[in-house]
């Protein structure tokens, strides 16, 4: 395996959980609203995911759980923002602040505990191409879903009645209810998918990527996520696009302090986060006029019935 | 969902305003009191921890004011952003900056002696700490980026320059190799004001932030442009308020004086630089900021309440071996019902027939 090869192959594993959040992400965005929890669903999803696969023994049910208390995490989210019409902001830094505290007392009693991490899945024959044949028949499970979940919004949100009324939702709320559907009610299962995706990204931080707890392990992947899907237009193949940017960039940094560059390693951990923002402003550069115009309409302004 | 229904109240009266910070309080030391049993603590001991014992004692309460100081002027500049619909989120980030600033004129100046390095590095401090909050702003001002992305990203940018630093050109030559800059020189270091405990000047300049909000936000017309421009952006257009100066003008009053806490922390409580130095206070300040209702004197007596649970967090940690992560837990639910208690202030909840039309 060449240097090449196995360089790429970590860019893969850095982008996968960037690329499940941010997917779950935009679907929450294109119904309107405006989660700025996913670090807190993240987190709390790895710490719950490597808890319960450590005591269980099981990786499954620590992906499972993983998933579950991300969605619960989202449910929490839903029932202040959807509920109770809360500011959308706020209650996002909360649920990430709440998220950050819980998972850091799950996660208290596991640190430093090793297991065996999930395997990749060999496809037979087709790994045994060179080349391309490790990059991309041999993953484990969450890169293949990565690209299927990648695919799958992509058919649901323009080619289905019911991705066609949660963008509704989104675009124009108060139309929407007028015309019958349960505006809430398809927020709500939205929250709950990019809770379950924001879960799912996070145990793949602790169960597959380094699978072991530590601290604050995320360390700001969920608000990069964020940003790639303001980057991406909220379009979910620019969405994929985006997260192998952004991962390429965090696992190459990394390479370079390994290999001893003479840059500080400290610039080099921070260019992820400095070329984030500059494709974050050099995307808002080439929309002229009215500049931000591809965001859903209704994003982050809570809805409520009582007109 | 699909039965209940949000009622606008017509009326919020005062006392009513008063009472969502309360309950919400109340809130969570029911559920802390909940969550120390599920723990196996005892409840009572827990809450006596974390609520009486920081405040038991003259030490204590100065360290509570220690605590107090920083958090209550971030949180002050911080409510001026969020009101006019500003989220400035990398408070963190403006603090650190505002130390590294400060600090920097420290090291430099190390051993010169002179009244004016003092003020000097609180000067550079605050402008650090506005400078770097003005990145967001003018992104959003010029090009609509999202402030929020930005102003976080550039909490972690903060960091890591903080650690070269720190590491690197700063690192005390006589310090064993650890990672931190000199023990800044007696000129250097903000004054005590008892000599029994380590309060300082800081919760001075703290109380002057917030009586100068608090005239600002109640008496002045700039304070009522802010209030108007989050609540009616459009009637601010009208009334001839330009939102792209006000969004640059909180933008810099918050990052300065986010920074200048930044430099008052480095200076009067820590009196060097270190990695990691930085308990968080720009992020739990978002939180004083609502608990205060995004008002001055409110973010006083908020950011004295947090300051006591820090301590408290500090004292559970030895005393009950509670993880120090637990007082993020408590924070995080306090903005939560916060939150909730403001809804159902402002709001009715209705049973509504399942076939509701507007």
């Amino acid at each position: 395996m060449t240097l090449a090869v196995a360089i790429l192959l970590t860019v893969i594993t850095a982008a996968t959980p960037l690329l499940i959040a941010a997917l779950g992400e935009l679907v929450v965005e294109r119904a309107g609203v405006l989660n700025l929890g996913v670090e807190g669903m993240m987190i709390m999803g790895a710490a719950s995911g490597v808890a319960v696969a450590i005591l269980t023994g099981s990786s499954l049910l620590g992906v499972l759980a993983a998933i579950a208390s991300g969605m619960a995490m989202a449910l929490l989210f839903a029932g202040l923002t959807l509920g109770l019409a809360a500011n959308q902001y706020a209650s996002g830094l909360a649920l990430t602040i709440f998220g950050l505290g819980l998972s850091g007392v799950i996660g208290a009693p596991f640190v430093g505990v090793q297991r065996e991490g999930i395997g990749r899945i060999e496809i037979p024959a087709l790994s045994e191409i060179p080349v391309i044949g490790p990059i991309l028949f041999a993953q484990d499970p969450f890169v293949y879903a990565g690209f299927l979940l990648a695919a799958a919004v992509s058919w649901f949100l323009w080619r289905t009645k019911a991705g066609l009324v949660l963008r509704a939702c989104g675009e124009n709320p108060v139309s929407a209810h007028a015309l019958g559907y349960p505006v809430l009610r398809i927020r709500l299962m939205a929250v709950l998918f990019g809770g379950a995706c924001a879960g799912a990204a996070g145990a793949y931080l602790s169960l597959v990527l380094t699978p072991f707890w530590t601290a604050g392990m995320t360390a700001g992947r969920g608000w990069i996520a964020l940003a790639i899907v303001v980057f991406a237009s909220w379009l979910p193949l620019r969405v994929l696009f985006g997260a192998y940017l952004f991962g390429g960039l965090i696992i190459l940094q990394l390479h370079a302090q390994t290999a001893g560059s003479a840059i500080p390693s400290q610039l080099l951990a921070a260019l992820p986060y400095l070329i984030t923002i500059g494709a974050l402003t050099a995307i808002m550069a080439a929309r002229p006029g009215e500049g931000g115009g591809v965001a859903p309409a209704g994003l982050g302004q809570p809805f409520t019935t009582d007109r | 969902m699909t039965g209940l229904v949000l009622e606008r109240r017509a009326e919020a009266g005062a006392s009513a305003l008063l009472l969502a910070p309360l309950l919400a309080v109340a809130l969570t030391v029911a559920s802390s009191v909940l969550i120390f049993w599920l723990l196996g603590q005892d409840p009572w001991r827990a809450l006596n921890v974390y609520f009486i014992m920081p405040l038991s004692d003259g030490w204590s309460v100065q360290e509570v004011a220690v605590k107090a100081a920083p958090l209550v002027m971030i949180s002050v500049g911080l409510a001026l952003c969020f009101r006019s619909n500003n989220w400035n989120i990398g408070a963190e980030g403006q603090f650190l900056i505002g130390a590294i600033c400060g600090g920097g004129v420290a090291v430099w100046t190390h051993g010169s002696g002179g009244v004016w390095i003092l003020p000097l590095m609180l000067l550079a401090g605050a402008l650090g700490g506005m400078a770097y909050a003005l990145i967001p702003a003018l992104l959003k001002v010029r090009l609509r980026v999202n402030e929020i992305l930005v102003s976080l990203l550039l909490v972690y940018v903060a960091e890591l320059l903080l650690d070269y630093l720190v590491r690197g050109p700063w690192r005390d030559p006589m310090g064993f190799n650890m990672p931190q800059t000199v023990t800044f020189a007696p000129e250097a270091t903000l004054p005590l004001l008892f000599q029994d405990g380590r309060m300082n000047v800081g919760a001075l300049v703290a109380l002057l932030v917030v009586a100068a909000a608090a005239v600002t936000m109640g008496a002045t017309r700039k304070g009522f442009e802010i209030r108007l421009v989050g609540q009616a952006p459009r009637a601010a257009r009208f009334a001839g308020f330009s939102e792209a100066r006000l969004t640059l003008a909180v933008f810099a009053v918050s990052g300065a004086l986010a920074g200048l806490a930044g430099v008052m922390e480095a200076a009067g409580t820590v009196r060097q630089l270190l990695p990691g130095f930085a308990p968080g206070y720009g992020f739990t300040a978002i939180i004083v900021a609502f608990l205060g209702r995004l008002n001055p004197v409110g973010c006083l007596i908020a950011g004295a309440f947090i300051a006591v649970t820090f301590i408290g967090g500090e004292n559970a940690q030895i005393l009950l071996r509670l993880p120090r992560d637990m007082t993020l837990v408590f924070q995080g639910l306090l903005l939560f019902y916060i939150l909730a208690c403001d809804t159902l202030i402002l709001y009715r909840v209705r049973r509504a027939p399942r076939e509701a039309t507007p």
